[in-house]
């Protein structure tokens, strides 16, 4: 069995690791810094902690000032708030001026359980990935979230960071390399394969495990990079399997599936099915319920991985 | 004093020509709020804030936001004017492929610092930005500029009580009361009064004067340095279009350029002879 970590844990710990090595790195939160984990980081710096209120709009533009002096500013609080309420600052602020600010959001999709449909954000990855300049990631795991955080503190430029409230399996070696950009082939497979981020990629191995005990060899291909997207990764995942399967905590529209989708109707059209939240809102229930109501689980997968194949 | 409150009102009317014939040029822009702006970012750039357009990135300059970004052509201008790139430039105002954008845009034009445009955003960032000087302990100020249609952005108030709350007494906040938006008087569309009040509320020095007063301006900049532990604002009542009579107070002005029928006596109202 492998070991749990939430992926803001492991933000929460990386940040305030990062803040010992580098005087330029400040947090914001808006009063959430218990969940999001930057109390961590407030602890240990609390002169380089700026709590800015229930006010998320503002507590974006000002980490875009403080980037604009010299700062480099991370900004937290859930998904839902730092993309919903404050995206035109983040368009507008941040993106616009590529400044030097990373917005990393915690309790994105539907795990974030009983508190429902108003705090689950399954939209989030959709909207940040259509602003330019943004660069969006969504990590799978506490070692992968960790190298991810380092990533993102040493580019230069916006990063949307999407991280979940549950413990996560770690399916990452400790010394697991992570690069912007670049995809990870997680298991090799030639009769299609799952193309997944965040918690969904945990899934789609489990689901390649029950599928090789019928002989179909499925491959793994986790991207926490959503935008920019490792194309190469995809388009020989679809010339050499013929037949995609796509998986995220999010809504089907816009989101992972809708960037592999894009990318193959015009480079290598291949059958894809995409698993994912089907342009619905979230609802109240326990983590591991919602997955199983939303279809987000290995068995889930499995059903897609036959379907895509009867279409190949 | 008297001699250099005489110069910069000489320097506000030169730029108010500059204002008009380059929105003239480009045949689109924001005239109204430029002109009721422009003795303010006058007294700014010329006598107040320490800055080098030889180095627009020089660590030791005071930071200028322009959160009514809509009024671009009276920073431009006033950017030419100190050198920051030719007054040739301003030719190409809102032109495809020029650097002097519609609206402020940091990554395109020298002396902008951060981008501007969508109304309510700017006192956010630079509240930022007097964050971070003060954090490491620079002497360097932030001076934001609004418009009074623009308090009506729940944004600026989030960033008034933060600003209050952070004690951020490197920033100075002027409020270009000109007291018209697009739609009509701003007490009509929706009444931001009493302006200097809210601002107290939230544990700000303010103060109150006629923005087109040059002296009464210099006066309260240098007075707002001296004030510590609290921000200050800086509510100037302003006469958008100001310098034109027949742009004066006319909403109907607010995005609109002067005609080629217009100029000559715009400049004629200017005291500027007409080539």
């Amino acid at each position: 069995m492998s070991s749990m970590i939430a992926t803001r844990d492991a933000y929460g710990e990386t940040l305030a690791e990062l803040g010992a090595e580098n005087s330029a790195i400040v947090a914001l939160d808006a009063d959430l810094s218990g969940s999001t984990k930057t109390g961590v980081f407030a602890k240990k710096f609390p002169e380089r902690f700026f709590n800015m209120g229930i006010a998320e709009a503002n507590m974006v533009g000002t980490a875009a000032g403080l980037s604009a002096v010299g700062k480099i500013p991370f900004v937290s609080t859930f998904a839902i708030f730092a993309v919903g309420r404050a995206w035109e600052q983040v368009r507008q602020s941040v993106a616009y001026p590529k400044a030097n600010v990373k917005i990393v959001a915690t309790h994105g999709g539907v795990t974030v359980g009983e508190d429902g449909g108003s705090h689950q954000s399954v939209e989030d990855i959709a909207i940040m990935r259509a602003v330019p300049n943004m660069t969006v990631i969504v990590p799978a795991d506490g070692v992968e979230t960790k190298a991810a955080i380092r990533a993102v503190a040493a580019y230069k430029g916006p990063v949307y960071v999407r991280l979940g409230r549950n413990k996560v399996p770690t399916i990452f070696p400790a010394d697991y390399r992570f690069e912007i950009g670049k995809g990870c082939q997680m298991r090799p497979g030639t009769d299609l394969t799952f193309v997944t981020t965040g918690l969904m990629t945990a899934a789609a191995i489990a689901a390649a495990e029950e599928l090789a005990k019928e002989g179909i060899a499925a491959r793994v291909v986790h991207i926490a990079t959503i935008k920019p997207l490792d194309r190469e990764i995809v388009l020989q995942a679809a010339r050499e399997t013929g037949a995609i399967v796509t998986a995220e905590e999010h809504s089907i529209i816009g989101g992972l599936g809708g960037a592999v989708a894009e990318l193959l109707v015009e480079e290598h059209p291949v059958p894809v099915v995409r698993i994912g939240v089907r342009d619905r809102f979230g609802t109240s229930g326990k983590a591991e319920e919602l997955l199983k109501y939303f279809g987000l689980t290995p068995e889930d997968l499995v059903e897609a991985a036959r379907e895509v194949l009867r279409k190949k | 004093m008297k001699e250099r409150i005489v110069e910069l009102e000489e320097k506000a009317r030169k730029l108010r020509v500059a204002i008009v014939k380059t929105l003239h040029k480009s045949q689109s822009g924001h005239t109204g709020g430029s002109l009721s702006a422009i003795d303010m970012i006058t007294a700014l750039y010329f006598h107040k804030m320490r800055h080098d357009s030889a180095d627009p990135a020089w660590e030791g300059r005071d930071r200028f936001v322009l959160c009514k970004g809509h009024a671009a052509p009276a920073q431009y201008v006033a950017l030419a004017e100190a050198g920051y790139f030719p007054a040739e430039d301003l030719m190409m105002l809102r032109r495809l492929g020029s650097h002097l954008q519609g609206h402020p845009d940091s990554k395109s034009t020298p002396g902008v610092e951060v981008p501007t445009g969508s109304l309510g955003q700017g006192l956010s960032m630079a509240g930022g930005m007097a964050l971070g000087l003060r954090l490491d302990g620079k002497e360097n100020r932030v001076y934001a500029l609004l418009g009074d249609g623009e308090l009506q952005e729940g944004q600026v108030w989030e960033a008034v009580m933060a600003a209050g709350h952070y004690r951020l007494d490197n920033l100075c906040a002027m409020v270009d009361a000109n007291a018209l938006q697009i739609d009509g008087e701003v007490a009509k569309v929706m009444n931001v009064a009493p302006i200097a009040d809210k601002f107290r509320a939230f544990g700000w020095n303010a103060l109150e004067i006629n923005g087109h007063d040059m002296a009464a301006i210099v006066d309260a900049l240098d007075m707002a340095e001296t004030i510590t532990g609290k921000p200050t604002v800086i509510v100037a009542h302003t006469v958008k279009g100001k310098g034109v009579s027949f742009f004066e107070n006319k909403a109907s002005y607010h995005g609109v350029p002067p005609s080629d029928e217009e100029l000559p006596r715009a400049l004629e109202c200017l005291g500027e002879e007409c080539k």
